[in-house]
């Protein structure tokens, strides 16, 4: 692996060296590395581009990280990952894609994860999107992700792009059994001429199920963002969607919550915010003796955490 | 030594002229404990703003130990040892207290350090250190985080807005306290107030109404002719 590609899987994984656990490392469209444990293995998939994750019911405190790194100019692939987690497991999955373009040609990286989380279970799953590389050509990522949760389980989903990703077109669907639930935290920052959307639709089919999802965006100079959350409370559960949006500069961010409630005891809340960043914050932080730009930057990352 | 001269300050409204400060001229000497006070929107927020940059003079000129920094940036003015407490605290999304305290310390405060000051304005450092500076905090908790920040820089001069509003009883007394050890450091310090134990612990008074400087001297000769009320005729002052 080239010294452009560990930087990738710094940035998206926070890996300096192959992780503990399992891993499945893909770069530029094949395989650059795996480990498999006793309790989860990993298996490429035959019919098409891709990997079935199988974790064991009763896996406890083990992770997986399956980070993809594009450094090669003109690479399109479609990736279809498969999370196969049995009843009673505590994992952390880490996910990701950087894209390194340092060509005049299109990089993108489309992938559908799925996952069919058994019953009992606590699911992290992280998620991380990066984009660098002083070429023209377009960094795109369109990340889909299909959640299956089984009764009684629970599921944090922390999904982050912060930088150099020219187009996103990000799809989570997401059907709960009884008291099941699910957190997303998304957080998104576009800059430049950078297009974001996001689209998020939870079923809350099961008793007692619930969903969280929580969205910070940030959207600088001609950027536009896309903030879509569905959540549709088919059975006695609760709902809560909320997008919080700075806006900067000639960025445009549109939000679009919607709730149905399908069921009599369904309890549903949307909540959508967009703004610019108050005047008295930027004030406050320079009466401190920041700059205008260090308050700004102390306010985002403050924001985004 | 900062020095305010002949500063007006002017805001367009409805298309007419409005005038908040009038022609006002005044010395602050070095360690001073000076209270400015005066019926509400006589311009005393609006003076303190002044002093610190957040609004800029329609005319004069602001001197801080000899130099002109009238046209200073609010963040040049800080690095030069300018202080300034909100009247109304600001609220910030996933600022700690933490990290405001850090901020407004440079970067050498510790997180023991940072508790310290807590304690001082009367928090239990350990229940408010990590909490957002957010909406989840009362005016009054935010009021002490405020004056904890500005402890925390300690700086050459120190503005207040108002640092008694929305505070409690009993954080009153440990606020006096607060200034009181300011003072002994031999910092100098405005605070803008109507409460007379503040009042009661300045060196000098300056009353403030209409925009212009109605009355100025030492605590003693000012503060039985401010709880007399006889600073100002307040009729003619409301008439505008």
């Amino acid at each position: 692996m080239d010294q452009i590609q560990k930087t990738l899987l710094e940035e998206i994984a926070g890996l300096h060296e192959v992780p503990a656990g399992a891993y499945n490392i893909r770069a530029n469209g094949s395989m650059a590395g795996r480990n498999t444990t006793a309790n989860i293995d990993i298996v490429t998939k035959e019919d098409k581009q891709g990997i079935d994750i199988i974790i064991k019911p009763g896996t406890k405190n083990e992770s997986v990280h399956i980070p993809v790194v594009l450094s090669q100019s003109g690479i399109s692939e479609m990736v279809y990952n498969d999370f196969h987690i049995g009843d009673d497991c505590d994992v952390t999955i880490v996910a990701g894609c950087g894209i390194h373009n340092g060509g005049d040609k299109k990089s993108q990286h489309d992938g559908i994860h799925t996952f069919y989380i058994g019953k009992n279970c606590k699911v992290k799953y992280v998620e991380k999107h990066y984009g660098q590389g002083e070429g023209t050509g377009e960094r795109i990522m369109n990340p889909e992700t299909v959640i299956n949760i089984d009764e009684n389980s629970y599921m944090e989903m922390e999904t982050v792009q912060i930088k150099g990703v020219d187009s996103t077109d990000r799809v989570t669907k997401a059907r709960l059994a009884d008291k099941a639930s699910i957190k997303v935290i998304e957080k998104l920052v576009t800059h430049g001429k950078q297009y974001a959307k996001t689209y998020f639709e939870v079923e809350l089919d099961g008793e007692d199920s619930s969903a969280n999802v929580i969205s910070r965006a940030v959207a600088k100079d001609d950027s536009y963002q896309v903030f879509l959350a569905k959540i549709n409370g088919n059975n006695k559960c609760a709902g809560h969607s909320e997008c919080d949006a700075i806006i900067m500069d000639n960025a445009k961010i549109s939000a679009i919550p919607e709730i149905t409630a399908n069921n009599l005891d369904a309890q549903l809340i949307h909540e959508a915010a967009i703004g610019k960043i108050a005047g008295e914050q930027i004030v406050k932080l320079m009466t401190l003796g920041l700059t205008e730009a260090e308050a700004e930057e102390q306010i985002i990352n403050g924001f985004l955490k | 030594m900062l020095e305010l001269k002949n500063i007006s300050f002017s805001v367009e409204e409805n298309g007419k002229t409005k005038e908040i400060l009038k022609d006002i001229s005044l010395v602050i000497d070095d360690k001073k404990f000076v209270a400015i006070t005066g019926p509400n929107g006589g311009g005393k927020s609006t003076l303190a703003k002044i002093i610190v940059g957040i609004e800029k003079p329609t005319s004069g000129q602001i001197l801080f130990n000899g130099q002109d920094i009238t046209d200073m940036s609010i963040t040049d003015r800080a690095k030069l040892g300018m202080s300034y407490a909100f009247q109304q605290p600001v609220r910030f999304k996933g600022i700690r207290v933490k990290d405001l305290i850090k901020l407004a310390a440079g970067d050498g405060v510790s997180v023991s350090g940072a508790c310290e000051y807590l304690s001082e304005v009367g928090l239990c450092a350990r229940d408010y250190i990590n909490r957002e500076v957010d909406g989840s905090l009362s005016g009054g908790e935010l009021k002490r985080i405020e004056i904890a920040t500005i402890m925390a820089r300690d700086t050459e001069l120190s503005v207040f807005d108002e640092p008694e509003a929305g505070i409690d009883l009993w954080s009153f007394k440990n606020l006096i306290k607060v200034f009181e050890k300011m003072h002994e450091k031999e910092k100098t310090i405005i605070i803008i107030s109507h409460q007379e134990r503040i009042l009661n612990i300045a060196d000098e008074i300056i009353v403030v109404a209409a925009g212009q400087v109605t009355d100025m001297g030492t605590k003693d000769e000012i503060l039985p002719k401010v709880l007399e009320g006889n600073t100002l005729d307040s009729c003619k002052y409301y008439k505008g």
